[in-house]
């Protein structure tokens, strides 16, 4: 599912990663600075490594070699951040709208049935201030499952919230696993989270 | 009974003409020098930005000079515009807009481009995410997020031609109902014997203006403040 090899340089952080996987939820762990945002930040387009090779499900998004370089909007990669990122001008139903635009194509995963998947419906008028942390990530999840991504990238999605939160939202994650069956990168340092959702585990250090 | 004279009335809609024009023919490019000197590194940018900022530590006179000596129609760029285009500046209102435009530019290009750095990148990137290409991040995102400070800077500029005097007159002069905007009324009351009157008359109608699109501003800023208070 994942052949990645790139060479990472930020002002003084130097990083080399290589990461190749089978696995379909694959879980990237390690320390705090390891790099783990900036791999899944390459993935997505939003970063550009020195060097190497990024290929996804044998779509190639990233190679310095060939001088291919996908734009971060064309690679079809849902994120999920650990703060949710919603738009906060926007109430909830406009946010997961964001990412259905123009595309004819028949969608793979429609609105009602993401909403039904992550109980966000009583939500959709409201907006992300009014959300609790754990609602905006729901809401957050669904909005880039809405995107209609070729892969599911989560960047400590749970980090932010509370034990209490968290357990109410392991078994949302392992519904999305389970039933939208996407590819997912998977970041975390609870090895707990990691043991429940990812098939596969790689350390970054 | 009249509170102000024909020629007064005629000053005060001309000034509220040309700052109206001139702030929002300016916007766009306020908006884009904005985000070009936030967002983009490139050879010459230091210049760039002392270009943008020139009219604000340039004496106004010189500023209307310059503006004289390239878009009158004698000037290099002004002849062109005349013979070609039959856009004419000189001694015409279009002519005092632009020297507003210009002398408030500087103000609103330093509004624009702080609420353009203060925006937050990482909500940007969420939109590229879900696929939403640079244009549409900008228009969708960045624009409704910065927009308090570009409406700052719409009223900075507005403000500011309003109350232009030196450059304007040095381009376009001081003709009544054409070029005499308020800042020229008063100057031509003042060399007048008994035009006191008319001055405060003026004057007073300059403060009500200027104060009321300060406040509109800030009710516009407070209000999209409080909309999207996430």
């Amino acid at each position: 599912m994942l052949r990645l090899d790139i060479e990472l340089r930020r002002g003084a952080f130097a990083r080399h990663v290589q990461v190749e996987s089978d696995a379909r939820v694959v879980a990237l762990v390690g320390p705090s600075g390891a790099g783990k945002t900036t791999v899944l930040n390459a993935i997505a387009g939003l970063v550009t490594p020195r060097s190497g090779h990024i290929e996804v499900d044998d779509r190639c998004l990233f190679d310095s070699a060939r001088r291919i370089d996908v734009p971060a909007h064309r690679r079809r990669v849902g994120y999920v951040f650990q703060e949710a990122r919603l738009f906060p001008h926007l109430d909830v139903r406009r946010n997961l709208r964001y990412g259905r635009h123009g595309g004819r194509a028949a969608e793979r995963f429609g609105f009602d049935a993401v909403v039904a998947l992550l109980g966000i419906g009583h939500l959709l008028d409201r907006h992300p201030r009014n959300l609790s942390g754990g609602e905006a990530q729901r809401v957050a999840i669904g909005r880039a499952l809405l995107s209609q991504p070729a892969l599911l990238l989560f960047d400590e999605p749970l980090s932010a919230l509370d034990q209490a939160r968290r357990e109410e939202l392991i078994p949302y994650l392992q519904r999305v696993r389970d039933e939208i069956r996407l590819p997912m990168i998977y970041v975390s340092h609870h090895p707990d989270e990691v043991r429940r959702i990812a098939d596969d585990v790689r350390t970054l250090d | 009974m009249p509170w102000f004279s024909p020629e007064e009335w005629v000053a005060i809609r001309l000034s509220l003409k040309v700052a109206v024009v001139a702030s929002l023919a300016s916007l766009p490019f306020g908006i884009a020098l904005g985000w070009l000197l936030a967002r983009r590194q490139f050879p010459g940018k230091a210049l760039l930005d002392a270009l943008v900022h020139l009219p604000l530590v340039l004496p106004p006179v010189v500023m209307g000079y310059t503006l004289l000596v390239t878009l009158g129609t004698q000037g290099t760029i002004g002849a062109f515009l005349k013979e070609h285009l039959g856009i004419v500046f000189a001694f015409r209102w279009t002519g005092a807009a632009l020297a507003c435009a210009v002398m408030g530019f500087p103000l609103m290009v330093r509004a624009i481009r702080l609420s353009l750095e203060s925006a937050d990148r990482r909500l940007e990137q969420a939109a590229s995410t879900l696929g939403a290409g640079p244009w549409r991040v900008f228009f969708t995102i960045t624009l409704p997020l910065a927009w308090p400070g570009i409406v700052a800077g719409a009223v900075l500029g507005f403000a500011k031609a309003l109350g232009e005097f030196g450059a304007t007159i040095t381009f376009v002069s001081n003709i009544p109902g054409e070029t005499q905007t308020l800042s020229s009324a008063i100057y031509g009351l003042m060399q007048v014997p008994g035009g006191e009157a008319g001055i405060w008359r003026l004057a007073a109608v300059a403060v009500v203006i200027s104060l009321g699109a300060l406040l509109l501003s800030e009710w516009l800023v407070r209000r999209h403040q409080h909309r999207r208070e996430a």
